[in-house]
Order: structure tokens, then C-alpha cells, then sequence
């Protein structure tokens, strides 16, 4: 066996079934496999070398549910023991009733006092089965019910840079347009301020989903905002 | 090889040469990913919605997914106007089309889940299972689904023991020659054909010679199919 | 249907504003292109926004309606196509589908678009049939509107087809073009609230109280109308509601012409 070699780069766009390396020089990470003396993509991503071993970080899909994660979901379902919720996934999450509140819930209460069809609400993942039942809590900081605002669905896998370090970008948009904004890992997002704030908000959004792998991203979106708002910012943090 | 009474294609297109193709992913805004396909006239929108909850439950497997494919022809895509509503034909074509693509679709990492495959023709002169496969695939990879590989699909033909690419609607409907019309549909890293039907006459030599013709022109397919892609996430 | 977001899109547009930024009175950006199917005897597609409508006519040869034995025929048809919008399923069209062909189809009949006299071959017995159908690529709202700017395109587009013993030679276009007198231009006006807005995206008819479609001629006389939504409407309301129709069909007609003329 030959040494083995790249047959693309670190960072570039790989679809699946392309190859990746060749010979055993490298090891099938996330989202490839080997084939004999190949390694292929089998999502499409963002090509990751990370020493011996390649993996893509995928770039599109629906969210795959993650404990920990803060998301937005839907209440499509009111059940006796809770509620369902709609979470941009292809499953759906339980809100159990003791994780509703932190106010005890009798027996037979109505549960449309606390969240009705339709209602979003900002809940955390408590468990994640290998069965992908995806049990949610909504008692926590910052975990509830929204009221008011919009919500826009994004790519899921952009989230961590409209997000942006610490938070930088989306703070940079909240301080421009005065929006209160909660972006969730699933790709759903709630934007809350003045009409015309809220719609330079949401461009500024569409704008990073777009161009997530431009360089200078910051500068660019604080340019926007700056010649949309009329206002001058000061960015505190580079990304 | 015989010589074969068909010696020269409309337009001085090569016999191993495929009409033009045009390819663009993400062409429909709402679905989850999405493609256009079009080869000579024939063209086909794909959308792909899910991996999403599957309903009847009964349906659902907790061991796997589920590939659900739908083709359909719009009512002005043929000749003659396309009753709407599924027909045997559309029936059987969306169940091929299924088959042609669930050997690169790792499924198992959707249990309980569907995923929908819409097709749609627009325009059609001959073609237009390929056209659709070669559409629902991109769509799929579009959607980030996990899958070994995308599938290439095209038609080889035989008029008069003369090995043909791509026929279109005119060499479909030669009358004074035998045309035989094989679709086929492969993956390109294995070589696998995922797809093969035939109607018309050819003989058992001529069929496996026609498959090798065949696996160039998928493969530059393929190419074109990662092409469009990439084209879309590069911004 | 979310209360919230019904709130939502009202106190924007009470400070005159859309969730797109657009103005009340404003169409999102509109591209009409003909001849995109050559399958077609005529054909048309509709860009507006995130709205994409394909509209495509076929030609066939048919008997006459008993009661109109000198009249060709004119059907369109219209599905929710479900690779459009994630909210469709497949099966036999939705009442929304039905209103859709139905409401473009009423403007087309009604407005004497199609010089129907022009279309028999022989009294009583053969007819030119026009079949239209438009279906929408990519839904994000308006498809009424949209869908019959491009059911007018596609029958401007349209060429009839050689006959061979009675019966249509598809494929054999010749160089004569539909009987077509008129155009008449749909225009969707939509009340949310105490507000009346044109070209309606998804989330805003989703959440709109009543709307009421115009089918405005040349000349502004109206020639087919239908009412929707569960709000009533007051006679004031219909008043400004068919102002704004007229005003809107203006332009809308400027740029049917535009893209024709090309």
C-alpha cells in the first residue's frame, strides 16, 4: 500500500459520495466512511481535517436534537401529560408537566392556561433517547413561553455564527436595531422590537445564514446595520 | 459491431453523447433541500420535506427510516395534457425511483422518520424517470441526509444494434428500426446500477455493451450533479 | 392560526409596515417570462417574491357544451403542488386549489378574455378546447393573482396547432395565435385589522380577516369578484377595497404588456 493522500482540501465543500483521501494514511470521521482504500463523504459538509481523521461538518439538514441545547419548538399537541412540541426536527419533544412550571400542576388542570397550541416556547433538552424521544424543560433562566415578536426558521447549522463568539454578532444586531432576539440551536428564532427594527433585524440575520463562510463577516454585517439603522456602532469584540 | 441503418442523430449529436444538461440545487425555498435537473427539454424539479414524523404510526420502524417517492408529470409536460392524479404509470415509476435511490440513503439514521421525495415534470421529451432520479438525489444530498453516494441516472438505447445515449422523444418513437429504451440509474464511487428497465429488443451482448457506454456519460453526470452543489453552498 | 402573530402583523401595519418591510400597497418584485415549456401550446412563468407559478395551456378538439354549441371551451385547473410548501400532501385538490382555478377561471370566462365564437370548427359537434393549468413551483402566497397573470401570459404565448382528421397534430405549432380580446387582471386586496394590503405572502394570509379579488379589464370595468375570508366586509371596505384593486391592476397590466411585448 502506497502512502496515502488528500484528494481535497481542508475546508472545502464535499458532497456525498465524493472521495476524500486515498490509501490508509487517514482515518473516517463524521459524516464519511471507508470504502476499501477511500474515504468518502457521506453528507454534504464542510471538509474537517483534524489530524489523521476527516470528518464533514454537515452545512444543511434538520436538527438532530442534542441535550443541553436551548432550542424554540411549537406546541403542536396537548396531551394528558403534557405537551408536544414542534422542534424543527424529525422528531418531536415532550414537555412533561412537572417540567412546565415551577408551580405545582394538579391533576385534570387545564393545561391550555400554561402553553396552547401554537404557543413557542424557549425550553432546554434534558434527554435525548437512543429512540430519539427528546424530552424538554422549560424551568430554568431563560427558559418560557414568548409572547409577541415573530419567528423566523434558519439553517440550523449557521446558528453557531449568528450567534457569533460569546454571542458577538447577535449582540451586535440586538444593540443596532433594539430587537430582543433568542436565537435556538434548532434553527427556529424570535425577534421582538419596532416594525421596521425587526425587518433590518431579520436581513441582518438572512445575510449571515447567506454568507456564513465569507471572511470579515462582523465588519460587513456592522456596515449593514450602520447604513440601515443611520447608527454608528462600536464593535467591542472581533470574531 | 453490425452496421446499423441509424447512422446520424438530430442536431450532429454523438451517439455516446448525452443532450445538454443544466443542474441547480436549492430551487424551491420551502423545502428542506431541493433540486432542478434538465436533459435536452426534459426537466424535473425534486423536493425533499424531512426527515419528519411519519404518519400513520403503524408505518413507522423503529429500526429505520422510510424513503418515500412521489413522481408526478404537470397536466402540459407531454403531447398530450396529462390527466392530474396519480395513474399506474406515475405509480410505478415513483416506486422504481425509490428503489433506484435507497441503496445510497443511510436510513437507519432516521428511525420512526419519513423522508418525502416530490418530483415534479415540467417538460418532458423522453427521459423523465432519469431526469427525475438524477433531481430527487441532489435534492436529497440538498437536505443534508446521509448518504453513501448521490445516483446518476440515464437512458441508453439500441436502434438497429447501434448503441445510443439519451434518447429523445423522436428515437423513442422510431417505428422502421428496433429501438430498444433501457433507464438506468447508477452510483457512481461503486458502479452499482440501481435502476434498469428495458422495453423493446435487444440481445443479451448488446445489453451489456450498452451498459458500458452507459457509465462515462453517468459518471460526468455525477460530476455535474456535485457541481451544481457545491455551487449553491459556495454562495 | 397563531393570535400572536395575527397581533404581531397588525401593529406593524398600523405603523404602515410588513413583516418583509414591504408597504402596504406594495407587490414584491414580479419577473414574468413566456414560452418556458415547450410541451406547451403556450406557456408562462410567474416569479414574485418567494412565489413561483408555472401556468401551461394545452390544446384539444372536443365537443361543445349543449347549451353553447357554437363556443369553444375553456377549463383551468390548478393543484397545490405538495413539492411546493411543506404543508401539502398529495391526493385529489384542496378546496384552496379549487378556488384558485375557479376564481382565475371566472375572470377569463367573465371578461370575454377568449373569443370563443372564434374557436368552433362545426356547430354542435367540434370545438377547440383551451386547457389551462397553473400550478405554483415555490408557494409563498398570492397565488390567485400570480397564477392568472400567468394563465393571461400563457394564453398571449399560446400558438394553435396543425388538425389532421379532426384531431389536434401536437407538436406542429403554426404561426397563429389564440383569439384572445382582453386581459383581464386579478387583484387581491387583503384585510388584516383595519388595514388593506396587496400581494399577501403565506404567513399573512394565513392570518388575514377578509379579502376580496378584482378582476379588473382594460378599461376598469370589473368582471368577476370573489369575497374570502371569515370577516364580513362593510360597503366602505369594498369601496376603498376595489380603489386599490384599480389602482393595482394598472400596474400589474404595464407589466404583463412589458414582459409580452419582449
Amino acid at each position: 500500500m502506497t502512502d496515502g493522500k488528500l484528494v481535497v482540501k481542508d475546508k472545502d465543500i464535499v458532497v456525498p459520495g465524493e472521495v476524500l483521501a486515498k490509501g490508509m494514511n487517514f482515518l473516517p470521521g463524521h459524516g464519511t466512511y471507508r470504502n476499501n482504500d477511500e474515504i468518502i463523504a457521506n453528507r454534504l459538509g464542510l471538509l474537517t481535517v483534524d489530524g489523521k481523521v476527516l470528518k464533514t461538518v454537515p452545512l444543511a439538514g434538520r436538527y438532530l436534537p442534542k441535550k443541553n441545547d436551548t432550542i424554540i419548538g411549537r406546541v403542536m399537541d396537548i396531551l394528558m401529560s403534557g405537551w408536544r412540541l414542534d422542534i424543527n426536527s424529525a422528531y418531536p419533544a415532550v414537555l412533561p408537566l412537572k417540567d412546565a412550571t415551577f408551580s405545582y400542576i394538579a391533576k385534570g388542570a387545564d393545561l391550555t392556561k400554561y402553553f396552547e397550541l401554537d404557543d413557542y416556547v424557549v425550553v432546554k433538552i434534558t434527554n435525548v433517547t437512543s429512540q430519539n424521544l427528546v424530552d424538554v424543560t422549560c424551568k430554568g433562566q431563560g427558559l418560557h413561553k414568548l409572547r409577541g415578536g415573530r419567528i423566523i426558521q434558519v439553517n440550523t447549522h449557521k446558528v453557531p455564527r449568528i450567534i457569533g463568539k460569546k454571542g458577538s454578532m447577535v449582540s451586535l444586531i440586538k444593540k443596532a436595531t433594539g430587537c430582543k432576539i433568542i436565537v435556538g440551536q434548532n434553527g427556529t428564532a424570535w425577534i421582538s422590537g419596532e416594525p421596521e427594527m425587526e425587518v433590518i433585524a431579520v436581513n441582518a440575520i438572512k445575510m449571515i445564514e447567506e454568507q456564513s463562510h465569507v471572511s470579515g463577516l462582523t465588519d460587513k454585517v456592522k456596515d449593514f446595520l450602520e447604513k440601515a439603522t443611520g447608527k454608528k456602532l462600536e464593535v467591542s469584540e472581533k470574531e | 459491431m453490425m452496421s446499423s441503418k441509424y447512422n446520424k442523430r438530430a442536431n450532429n449529436r454523438g451517439f455516446e453523447e448525452s443532450r445538454p444538461i443544466e443542474a441547480r440545487a436549492g430551487v424551491i425555498k420551502k423545502a428542506d433541500g431541493s433540486a432542478m435537473f434538465r436533459i435536452g427539454k426534459t426537466t424535473a424539479y425534486a423536493a425533499v420535506y424531512g426527515p419528519r414524523e411519519l404518519h400513520p404510526k403503524h408505518l413507522q420502524d423503529p429500526k429505520t427510516g422510510v424513503l418515500r417517492c412521489n413522481y408526478n408529470m404537470l397536466p402540459f409536460s407531454a403531447e398530450e395534457r396529462v390527466r392530474p392524479g396519480p395513474s399506474r404509470r406515475s405509480k410505478e415509476i415513483s416506486m422504481v425511483t425509490e428503489k433506484a435511490l435507497l441503496p445510497v440513503v443511510n436510513l437507519e439514521d432516521y428511525p420512526n422518520a419519513v423522508v418525502d421525495v416530490f418530483i415534479e415534470l415540467t417538460e418532458t421529451d423522453a427521459g423523465s424517470r432519469c431526469a427525475g432520479i438524477c433531481a430527487a438525489s441532489m435534492a436529497l444530498a440538498d437536505a443534508g441526509i446521509t448518504m453513501k453516494d448521490m445516483v446518476s441516472s440515464v437512458s441508453v438505447g439500441v436502434i438497429d444494434h447501434q448503441i445510443v445515449v439519451d434518447l429523445d422523444g423522436e428515437e423513442e418513437h422510431i417505428t422502421d428500426m428496433d429501438v430498444a429504451d433501457i433507464p438506468l440509474a447508477m452510483v457512481p464511487s461503486t458502479e452499482e446500477i440501481t435502476l434498469l428497465q428495458m422495453d423493446g429488443k435487444v440481445g443479451k451482448e448488446e445489453l451489456l455493451k450498452a451498459l458500458e457506454v452507459a457509465k462515462p456519460v453517468l459518471k460526468r453526470i455525477a460530476e455535474l450533479q456535485r457541481k451544481a452543489l457545491k455551487e449553491k453552498y459556495k454562495g | 392560526m397563531n393570535q400572536d402573530l395575527k397581533t404581531h402583523i397588525n401593529d406593524a401595519l398600523k405603523k404602515g409596515i410588513r413583516l418583509d418591510g414591504r408597504k402596504k400597497e406594495e407587490f414584491r418584485k414580479i419577473e414574468i417570462q413566456t414560452g418556458v415549456v415547450a410541451t406547451a401550446e403556450g406557456s408562462a412563468r410567474v416569479k414574485c417574491g418567494d412565489t413561483e407559478v408555472i401556468a401551461g395551456i394545452k390544446l384539444d378538439i372536443g365537443e361543445p357544451y349543449l347549451d353553447s354549441p357554437e363556443d369553444g371551451v375553456m377549463i383551468v385547473g390548478s393543484e397545490m403542488l405538495p413539492l411546493s410548501n411543506p404543508e401539502f400532501e398529495g391526493g385529489p385538490p384542496r378546496i384552496d386549489a379549487i378556488e384558485v382555478a375557479r376564481v382565475i377561471d371566472r375572470g377569463i370566462r367573465e371578461g370575454k378574455a377568449i373569443d370563443t365564437k372564434n374557436l368552433c370548427i362545426k356547430k354542435g359537434e367540434l370545438v377547440w378546447m383551451i386547457l389551462i393549468d397553473v400550478l405554483p413551483i415555490n408557494h409563498d402566497g398570492n397565488l390567485i393573482d400570480l397564477g392568472g397573470i400567468a394563465a393571461l401570459a400563457a394564453l398571449k404565448d399560446a400558438k394553435m396547432v396543425e388538425v389532421k382528421d379532426n384531431k389536434p397534430v401536437f407538436g406542429k405549432k403554426t404561426k397563429q395565435s389564440l383569439p384572445i380580446l382582453s386581459m383581464p387582471v386579478p387583484v387581491t386586496v387583503v384585510k388584516i385589522g383595519d388595514n388593506l394590503i396587496v400581494d399577501p405572502t403565506d404567513a399573512e394570509e394565513k392570518v388575514l380577516d377578509a379579502r376580496l379579488t378584482v378582476s379588473v379589464l382594460e378599461d376598469g370595468t370589473l368582471c368577476a369578484l370573489q369575497k374570502a375570508g371569515n370577516a364580513s366586509l362593510s360597503v366602505k371596505d369594498i369601496n376603498e377595497m376595489i380603489d386599490l384593486a384599480l389602482k393595482k391592476s394598472q400596474e400589474i397590466r404595464k407589466k404583463l404588456e412589458e414582459a409580452l411585448a419582449k
